[in-house]
């Protein structure tokens, strides 16, 4: 192998070396039985546990989340720290929303091509049932006069200024799940493409009831081995998603109600991604780490892009992130052998899907003389998705990117592109090459 | 200034500084010699008072250790005794009648009459780290504090504190300390000189008890007290077995307001009980458990991570137990049922042992469920802890050396297979020990280092040294069925169940074998070790030494009733205590009941002897008390046949084997006596280089 400093950056090789991430857990009222360092560590332990060199051989740590603990402040050096990484590796924490975990390992492979790391960490999480109760501004000014009164008069007195509505909780998760520019819902994004692309509710619930029977059948099939079991401290383990609803079906689906467009939408808790905890990590080197530990790539990263557009239509961003890729490679949608498109909603993944189809929004919106054509069905998310396995907002990037290569090498795929959507508009892809002995 | 023991400074404040360096040890202790030097520095200062006194330590393991226990144990009579105890006393007075305020400044050990010292100072400024310990371990020793404690502390905390601290041995934090109101202050090692030039300087009130505490120990209420703490006490242990705790609780409730007359009765009594024989045993037993800490040598080999492979009782609890010691622990299991277990059961012994929730997390973190067991190609240790079957263990030895590093010590936790057998089909024998656990793991503290004539000198060595390093204490024993201590228990168990068989109502069983002064009844022992393991080690061992099996342990086994965990076996449990039914009277003779216990394993112990299984009778008893819980006040097996008699005991045994049957003949041992029991058996097989 040549040595890498003598490559200019950009030609730096950039791999996937192996990965692991939690079962991802359903949130069932209440805060989750992990906090999102818990998750973070307990997902990391068994994939260091199996490389040839060390927590402490990395060159930096990479974790993508949305919203860490109060006490989990630049939660990426908690993990690295509570993994044994030791004091001397420097950890951050990236956010770009929902692609946050696909953030991380862009960080990586930069960091690598630059030539300022050679082994890096890098993954997401998010633990959503975790998400604060916050007091209002109103309440906190209160609280703060109130604090600062003296003696037990002027603290009556105090009382009497409080007002019950001050009271009233603020749901960190709803404000997180918010456009705060467009001042809409993410559900209600995705009821704005499904009314721009025609798509009908029974095209969602179809889109979802076979995301559930896709993960369903790849567990069965011993397809999610990626999967490291987490054990909280009362000696329960969990091993595998627990979103997963094997025994639903059309007429179930179909008997939810809408819930983000009350009463006439068609988004439901039923085609949308659930809200979920979890935790994923990849291994991602550069060719030097690659041979000082003879380590076995699975993937090699190719490209990377992130793409911005409406907030409105913040489930478009898969397709304006990964165009570009294709257009400058010359690809077609069927050059790529695997895709994850991260189902945020049924909506908008169909959306995604019709974009690409469609000659106006091709030529209008993406500049193409011509429609790209279709992501066939049993290339796209062949082991289920959000829906099924739900959506931890930081952690999904992290996911796709590493059940993509994990696909590749079982079915022998050359190309694989994750893509994702993100709130406030954007949309980022990565496309990967199969390097496995598989390939 | 400096002697041989301490230097002295003044500094320009006019402080001044002694510190406490004993020369030739590694830790400080009051030997003769040192309080005889502390006290001419004190006499000196007494005619030159600095501003003030602090009094530290230039040890970095602690301040001070308390007396030098090898003179203790030179003491002939209670005369020799007194004077010793007095001379201590005498130190202290002088410390405290020192014209200038005085301060202990305390780091890591400050124990017995190193606590006694720092409570004889005005005040007391200590570390704020877990590793400073302050306790009066006296009643470990069969005594109680001599050096003005038992005074000193009750004054300071009040008695109800002060009696629980010295009743109970235990040791305290320095936070739990500060809270008790045991120390002034406890702050980080960068405000240690500031905080105690402080306190000098300033001269803050001197700390009292608190007027509630005061109260408790009003000449009114005393007598209450001291009998509910009698009552206390009196439920663990027995007066007749362990008197100290209960002479410690008559001084203070006999002592007056006058504070010499206290001093003078503290003194007496320490020497009165210096004589007991409890005294005299624990006291052995204590320089013993220094033996076997001595034999490893820590530095030889300090693993980071250990690897446990099978998450049952034992496996799960050793992975645990070396958490907690702060090593990295992979455990594998094919269960994750089983490693959830584990998980629980580590969650109750660091909460009970770490309190704080950070150091909990930091626990949790050093303790890695493994399914797929990655964690056996990185571990410094790999102990295997899987079901007792031959062929399943050799199968994975075979494995586990393909992954493991080089260097890396292969443990098996078996009970009952020979270590040759396991080894048989490996590349290198040699490479494999022993390491046996007892179970419960966090309370028996001895762990048998299990060698065979081809183990390499540097395998044991590292086995020494890792059990040493996680804090248990390591006897070496030859590989033969049931090595030391299960081989010694065993017969008891069997004799037990053979009673019980008989007809004799367990509790009656239980009884006696409690007032000789076992912790716990073997009926109710044998139902905590679970009768299915019991019987399973029982038919192991019988085939090699002949143990007949009572029919009763059979048939419960078969029954399903297994013991304690399954809620029913020799006892029926309710809420995991044994419920008592049976008639309450029954027509046995205990001495006769606490013969057939007892001499099977004096028995037992003199066949181990003979046959070279521990390298001596000191190592025997040390093994039997740290690992069974043997009745510690006895001094173990052998330290019993020599007080009780040996040619009583062997009258006694040749009258059961006619009674009785063949199961009581004397083992050829005896006919050695008492040469076997004095020097160190010549035949011990050792390892080979």
């Amino acid at each position: 192998m040549t040595p890498s400093r003598e490559l200019a950056p950009s030609d730096r090789a950039v791999y996937l070396i192996d990965g692991a991430r939690s079962p991802f857990l359903k949130m069932r009222g209440g805060p989750g039985p992990f906090k999102a360092a818990e998750l973070a560590v307990q997902a990391a332990r068994a994939l260091l546990l199996r490389q040839p060199f060390g927590p402490e051989d990395f060159d930096e740590v990479i974790l993508g989340c949305v919203a860490p603990g109060p006490d989990e402040a630049n939660i990426a050096r908690v993990a690295s720290l509570r993994l044994g990484c030791g004091d001397r590796v420097p950890a951050w924490t990236v956010q770009r929303n929902c692609a946050s975990g696909l953030q991380a390992i862009d960080a990586a492979q930069r960091n690598i091509r630059l030539g300022r790391s050679g082994l890096v960490l890098a993954g997401g999480v998010e633990a959503m049932s975790h998400a604060p109760i916050l007091f209002s501004d109103d309440m906190v000014r209160w609280l703060s006069e109130w604090r600062r009164s003296r003696g037990p008069v002027e603290r009556i007195r105090g009382l009497g200024r409080l007002r019950p509505a001050w009271l009233a909780p603020v749901i960190g998760l709803l404000k997180g799940l918010r456009d705060p520019v467009a001042g809409i819902s993410m559900g209600q994004t995705a009821e704005i493409l499904a009314y721009r692309f025609g798509i009908e509710r029974e095209a969602m619930d179809a889109f979802a009831l076979e995301s559930h029977r896709r993960l369903d059948a790849a567990g069965k099939a011993g397809h999610l081995a990626e999967i490291s079991p987490l054990f909280d401290r009362e000696g329960n383990n969990y091993a595998s998603d627990d979103g997963l609803r094997a025994d639903t079906s059309m007429d179930r689906l179909a008997a939810l109600k809408p819930v983000f467009d009350k009463p006439y939408g068609n988004v439901t808790a039923g085609n949308s991604a659930q809200v979920t905890d979890g935790a994923a990590w990849i291994i991602v080197a550069g060719e030097e780490a690659v041979s000082r530990y003879g380590l076995k790539p699975m993937a090699r990263i190719l490209d990377t892009r992130w793409a911005a557009l409406d907030p409105a239509e913040m489930g478009m961003g898969p397709v304006h992130a990964a165009t570009p890729i294709l257009r400058e490679r010359e690809l077609g949608l069927r050059d790529v052998d695997y895709w994850e498109i991260n189902e945020a909603f049924a909506a908008q993944v169909l959306a995604c899907r019709s974009a690409w189809k469609d000659p106006r929004y091709c030529r209008e919106v993406l500049g193409l003389e011509e429609p790209l054509g279709e992501v066939p069905a049993d290339r796209l998310n062949v082991d289920g998705g959000g829906i099924s396995l739900g959506h931890p907002v930081g952690a999904s990037g992290a996911r796709i990117v590493l059940h993509l290569a994990e696909v590749l090498k079982r079915e022998r795929g050359r190309l694989g592109m994750a893509s994702i959507c993100i709130g406030g508009g954007q949309g980022g892809a990565l496309l990967m090459e199969n390097v496995s002995d598989g390939a | 200034m400096s002697g041989k023991h301490w230097q002295r400074e003044r500094d320009a404040s006019g402080i001044e500084w002694v510190t406490l360096d004993v020369a030739g040890r590694g830790t400080n202790v009051l030997s003769g010699e040192v309080i005889e030097a502390l006290a001419g520095i004190v006499d000196e200062l007494a005619a030159d008072p600095p501003l003030g006194v602090v009094i530290r330590s230039g040890k970095p393991n602690g301040f001070l250790a308390g007396a030098d226990v090898n003179e203790f144990t030179g003491l002939d009579g209670r005369d020799t005794a007194l004077a010793f105890v007095r001379r201590g006393q005498d130190l202290m007075d002088r410390i405290e009648s020192l014209p200038c305020p005085t301060l202990a400044l305390i780091h890591g050990f400050c124990v017995g009459g190193g606590l006694e010292l720092a409570l004889a100072c005005d005040y007391r400024v200590a570390l704020d780290e877990t590793g400073t310990r302050l306790g009066f371990p006296e009643v470990r020793l069969g005594i109680h504090p001599g050096y003005g404690g038992s005074l000193r502390s009750v004054r300071t905390i009040g008695a109800p504190a002060a009696m629980d601290l010295m009743l109970s041995g235990r040791n305290i934090t320095s936070r739990t300390a500060l809270k008790m109101g045991l120390i002034d202050v406890c702050v980080p090692k960068r405000y240690l000189r500031k905080a105690a030039e402080d306190m000098i300087r300033t001269r803050p009130r001197l700390h009292d008890s608190g007027f509630m505490k005061r109260l408790a120990g009003s000449a009114a209420l005393r007598p209450v007290v001291a009998a509910v703490l009698r009552r206390k006490v009196r439920s663990r242990i027995d007066p007749g077995h362990y008197p100290a705790p209960f002479a410690l609780i008559d001084l203070w409730e006999g002592a007056g307001a006058n504070t010499r007359c206290w001093l003078e009765q503290e003194a007496e009594s320490v020497a009165e009980l210096s004589t007991t024989a409890t005294a005299r045993n624990l006291v052995r037993l204590f320089l013993l458990q220094e033996d076997l800490k001595a034999a490893a040598d820590r530095d030889a080999f300090k693993p980071r991570h250990v690897h446990v492979v099978g998450a049952g009782i034992m496996g799960g609890d050793i992975a645990a137990w070396c958490v907690l010691q702060g090593l990295r622990v992979t455990i594998q299991d094919g269960n994750p049922e089983a490693l959830g277990a584990t998980v629980k059961r580590a969650s109750a012994l660091f909460g009970r042992r770490l309190k704080s929730p950070r150091l909990v997390t930091e626990a949790f973190d050093r303790l890695i469920p493994d399914v797929p067991g990655h964690g056996a190609s990185s571990a410094d240790v790999i102990i295997e802890a899987i079901f007792e079957d031959l062929d399943a263990k050799k199968a994975l030895f075979a494995d586990i050396l393909t992954r493991a590093r080089e260097g890396a010590l292969i443990a098996t936790n078996t009970s009952s297979i020979p270590l040759e057998a396991l080894a048989a089909d490996l590349d290198d024998p040699g490479r494999l020990v022993g390491l046996h656990f007892f179970n419960p793991v966090a309370k028996l503290p001895l762990v048998e280092i299990v060698h065979g004539p081809t183990t390499h000198r540097d395998t044991l060595d590292k086995a020494l040294a890792f059990a040493r390093g996680i804090d248990k204490l390591p006897l070496k024993v030859s590989s033969s069925p049931g090595f030391l201590v299960n081989r010694i228990l065993l017969p008891y168990l069997l004799e037990a169940a053979a009673m019980v068989s008989e007809g004799i109502p367990a509790p009656v069983v239980d009884r006696a074998a409690k007032v000789f002064g076992m912790p716990m009844g073997p009926v109710e022992l044998a139902d905590t070790v679970g009768l299915d393991i019991g019987l399973h080690v029982a038919e192991n061992l019988s085939s090699a030494y002949g143990f007949e099996i009572p029919q009763r342990l059979r048939e419960l086994v078969d029954a399903g009733k297994l013991g304690r965990k399954t809620g029913e076996g020799f006892y029926r449990y309710r809420k995991g205590r044994p419920v008592l039914h049976g008639p309450k009277r029954y027509d046995a003779d205990p001495d006769e009941l606490r013969d057939r216990l007892v001499l099977r394993m004096v028995n037992e112990s003199l066949a181990c002897l003979r046959e070279g299984v521990v390298e001596s009778a000191d190592a025997l008893d040390a093994g039997v008390v740290f690992g069974t819980g043997f009745a510690p006040f006895l001094g173990g097996p052998i330290r019993y046949l020599r007080e009780a008699g040996i040619d009583r005991l062997r009258g006694r045994l040749e009258s059961l084997e006619q009674s009785r049957g063949a199961r009581f003949a004397p083992d050829a041992g005896w006919d050695n006596l008492p040469g076997l029991i004095d020097r160190a058996t010549g035949g011990a097989t050792g390892p080979q280089d």
